[in-house]
Order: structure tokens, then sequence, then C-alpha cells
């Protein structure tokens, strides 16, 4: 057992950078990420880490400076939120169709307009078809945690993708609790100096990389994209029982269940809710209702297998989520959970929560009225109205 | 679990005590769990933040909305409808104020009222309004809920050693009411 802490998410994040060992960090500040990147900067400032810290004057540039630095064979760390991540959109595409590995915290919040600063899950949602990886944490211990793992998945020789460890933006990036932090030694054992079986780019011997290319090539490098994307599935897994080898934690992969197993139907989270889901889900449970939880960790790649698996047998779902997917009325992690199980779909009753967005907080209240709403709706399978989740 | 919410105005270090109770709970072998809520951001503004400890991991991610403790930072903040709002059933309340308990309106449900000068105390000491730290002291005291020593060290730790002097007269002068 290493250190144990009270800390934010922020400054847990910021460790788990800095026990990674990135060679250059790259960022521009945006509420609510800017304290992982101060955090870094003061241990490059004081001699902490021996990473070199690029202070750009946009995320557009961060993002740019890193894919030298992934390019050049070097590990890259950054961290942004909402309007800070849409200004880096452009390079934030070509880092994972370049097939550049990197973690980037992304510290989510809502996005704009009316104003806002406050959380959400949009930014993230927004992004979840720009080819990278995309996974959410749920408390501070799994933000380290995920940004170790993350590296190791990220420069996996059949993944080489980059990771967005997306955390929610206040509830947990300015929330306070308790981290065990691992020895510096034993995430150099897990997590060893980045090295690439393929050519990197060196100045000494100059080449053309990323050149103009034409549909039919194009093509072949979406294809091998999205089958590597496939691959992820089980290297993330493997990767999961890597770190619980070592570290004593695991997060059981692409999802976790809780109390499934005898359960009649089950809600679905994404990050910081799913704490207060469990609580709900205890509660319910002491009142006789077979609920259970399904807390989806990554969303990219889309873990189909396991969702059908684990809605299996059941009577019906809800997802709950703290983004909109515009167009469908729902949430868009709704959208996919249903097109995964498609094939017992009709049988099931199932509908999309939506709450949080603007850092609205989702409260135990709302999650056990979720739970209601959707046992009420058993004997009528179909899709329910989107229930928001909307102050009592 | 204790559940408890902490009102305050912009600048009084409504924050930085919460996350020193967190410190002291943590470093005690225990949890906590601390949220800012953070609104517009400037001096004098009404600030919250949602504060629980517990003996076991605290998985819920929320607002308190039914608080067993209150520590209100400033007095004229119990105007605010949503300063009581909630308060649990035997509730206490720990507020910075010169007043009586007869002028603090206070609800039905408490059970126990702290009352503590911390602005004078910070007055005394620091020539100027931040009561935080005096107040942590008649936190510790009060609620029991917190090593006084550990949380001493993280005051001085965090603030310097003035703080602890603060924390300590407010451990020391904070007058606790039972109403119940």
């Amino acid at each position: 057992m290493g250190e144990i802490k009270a800390m934010t998410g922020n400054t847990a994040a910021a460790v788990g950078a800095a026990l990674s060992r990135p060679d250059v960090i790259a960022a521009y500040p945006i509420t609510p990420q800017s304290s992982v990147v101060e955090y870094l900067s003061d241990l490059v400032h004081n001699g902490s880490i021996a990473s070199t810290l690029v202070a750009t004057e946009s995320e557009h540039s961060a993002m740019s400076v890193l894919q030298g630095v992934a390019s050049a064979g070097g590990r890259a760390f950054t961290a942004t939120s909402s309007q800070g991540l849409a200004f880096m959109y452009e390079p934030y595409y070509q880092m994972s169709t370049m097939r550049l590995p990197m973690v980037m915290a992304l510290v989510t919040r809502e996005m704009i307009s009316p104003c806002t600063v406050w959380g959400g899950q949009q930014d993230a949602m927004s992004v979840r078809d720009a080819g990278w990886i995309q996974l959410y944490a749920e408390n501070n211990q799994e933000i380290m945690d995920m940004i170790i793992q993350g590296y190791l998945l990220s420069e996996h020789k059949d993944v080489l993708m980059p990771v967005n460890v997306c955390y929610d933006g206040f509830y947990l990036s300015h929330l306070v609790e308790r981290v065990d932090i691992p020895e510096q030694s034993k995430v150099d054992a897990f997590l060893p100096a980045v090295s690439f079986d393929h050519v990197v780019l060196d100045p000494l011997r100059p080449m053309a990389v990323d050149s103009l290319t034409s549909g039919e090539v194009l093509m072949r490098y979406r294809m091998s994209h999205l089958e590597a994307m496939q691959k992820t599935l089980d290297v993330l897994e493997e990767v999961d029982e890597k770190f619980y080898a070592a570290f004593g934690r695991k997060y059981g992969g692409a999802i976790e269940e809780y109390r499934c197993e005898d359960a009649e139907f089950v809600i679905l989270t994404i990050g910081a809710m799913t704490g207060t889901a469990r609580d709900a889900v205890d509660y319910c449970r002491d009142n006789g209702t077979k609920v259970g939880l399904i807390k989806l960790r990554y969303t990219r790649p889309f873990p189909q297998q396991r969702l059908i698996k684990a809605l299996a047998g059941k009577k019906g779902f809800a997802v709950i989520e703290k983004s909109v997917c515009y167009g469908w009325n729902t949430g868009p992690m709704y959208v996919e959970t249903r097109s995964a199980v498609s094939e017992t779909l009709s049988g099931l009753s199932h509908f999309s929560a939506i709450g949080g967005l603007g850092g609205a907080d989702i409260s135990l209240n709302h999650m056990i009225s979720v739970i209601d709403t959707l046992q009420a709706s058993l004997n009528t399978p179909g899709q329910k109205q989107t229930l928001w989740l909307v102050k009592e | 679990m204790k559940e408890i919410r902490l009102h305050g105005r912009g600048g009084q270090g409504v924050v930085k005590a919460s996350q020193i109770v967190v410190k002291a709970a943590v470093g005690a072998g225990g949890y906590g769990q601390f949220i800012p809520f953070f609104g517009v951001e400037r001096k004098g503004s009404p600030v919250f933040g949602f504060l629980r400890l517990d003996d076991k991991a605290i998985r819920r991610n929320m607002q308190v909305y039914e608080p067993d403790i209150l520590l209100i930072f400033d007095d004229t903040l119990i105007e605010l409808p949503s300063v009581y709002e909630g308060l649990k059933e035997d509730a206490v309340v720990i507020i910075n104020s010169k007043k009586t308990i007869q002028q603090l309106n206070i609800p039905s449900q408490v059970r126990e009222v702290a009352i503590v000068d911390a602005t004078a105390i910070s007055l005394d000491i620091f020539g100027k309004n931040i009561p935080n730290t005096a107040m942590l002291g008649a936190f510790a005291k009060v609620t029991g809920l917190v090593d006084k020593e550990i949380l001493l060290d993280e005051i001085a730790a965090e603030f310097g050693e003035k703080n602890r002097t603060a924390a300590l007269d407010g451990y020391n002068r904070v007058q606790s009411t039972q109403l119940k």
C-alpha cells in the first residue's frame, strides 16, 4: 500500500500523470481543469518530475505540440474541458487518426450556450466519434489509477490510440477525498518507459508523415482503426487485471456490474453519479426491489458484448446521463445501449434519464425516482418517455 | 455517516476549511468527502459546501439536502430560506455570531446550538474577517468528529501558527446550548 492522502480529483489526475513519467506536458488553462496542469507545473518547476512543460497559447497548440512528442516516440499528457476541447478539435481528431498514444484528462463540463462553466458530460460525449478511447471515472482513486492504466492501454501494440480519462467537473475535479497513492517503483514496474516497434519521427532521419492520401488507402486506415478499437475491448480487461495484480485494485474492465446477478431490471450510470446510484440501489434492495446497476466505464470502445450478457434475462433498463443526444430526445448512451441489445429489445421496458447538466445535482431521490419509474413500467415493454431529473 | 452543510460568503475560507477537515479525518484513518458548490466567484456572495465524514468509504456524490450539522460562517445568511432547509431531527447548528439563540430563528428540529464569535477572534488575530479556522476549532469541540490535535496540526501546516491560535480560541470560546 502506498501513501494515503486527501486530495481533489484534479490533484489525483496530476499525481497519476506524474507517476506515469510523461516526457512532455503541454497545456492551456480552462475551468475546471486548470489545477491539473498548475499542480504539474509546480512539480516540474521544483524538480520533482523530469518532464518538459510547454505552456502553449491555446488548446489547439497544446495538442499540436503533443502530436510532435508522440510522433517522436515520447510520452505525452494534457488536460482540458469543454470550450478548450472544442478549440482543440482539429489536432484532437488527428491525434487518434495518426494512431498516436497519449493520455488526456478530460474534466467534463457542459457546453455553451447559455453560458456556463459547470459540470456535465456533453463535451466528452460530443467527441465520442473522434477515434479516441474514452473512459469515465467514478471517484478520485479511479481517476489516478486510470491515468496510469491509460498509458499501458494506449501504448499497447494492438491499440496505439490516445485515451481520454473523463471525470466530472467540480463533482470530482474539486471534490476532496481519500486516495491511496501507488508507489513510484511499483508504477515503474507496471508501466515501463515507452518504446515502440514502429518507426518514429527523428530529425536526423527525415521522413514524410501524414501525406495527402487517396480515399482507397484512407479507408484502409479507418478499417484498421475500427478493428483496433474492437481489439481494445480485450486489451483493456487485461490491463485492468495486470493493475489488480500490481496494486490490488480493479474496476471490472469495460463495465462494472453491481448487484446485477439476481436483478429484475437495471440502471446504467456514467462517472461520479454512480456512487449515488449504488446508495439508491442498496436502499431499494432493502425495500424488496430487485434492481441492479451497470456502471458504463468505457464508452469507446462501446462494450456491446458485455452489455448483452449483463442485460440478458432482465426486464428493463434506464440509462442515466449528464448529456443530451440532439435528434433523439434522449441521452447518447441510451441510444447506444438500446442499439447494443437490439435483438432482445422488444421484450424490455427502457428509457433515457437526463440530469446533471450545467452542474445541476443528481440526488439520491433522483436515482430512486428512476428506479421507481422503471419498475412501474416493467409490464409494458417498449421505450418510455425521457425522464428529466430536475429539481424536486 | 455524518452529513454537514456549510454556509458562508466568498472570501471567508469555507472551501479551505472543509478541505482541512477531510485531511484531518483521513489523517486519523477515517473517510471524508467535501464538494464545494461554486456559484459566481466573487467576494461576499453566499457560498456553500457539502461535507461528509464516515468510518467507511463514502460513495454518494451529491449535495447535502438533510444535514446532521450546519456550519454557518455568517449569521446574516440565516435570512436565506436555503440555510436552515432540510435539517434532520436533532440537528446541530454551529454559527459564527454575536447574537443570542432567541435572535437566530432556530428551527424546532435542532437539538443543539453552538455560538462562537469567530469574526471577533479573526479580527483580533489577523485584523480581518477570515473566520474559518476559529469555526473549525468550534466544530471540533462541539461535534468531536475530528481529532483536535490532528486538526490543529493540519491547520498550522496549511495556514501557519496564527491560525492554530485562532482555532484554539474557537475551540475554547464556543458556547453550546442543548435545546432538547
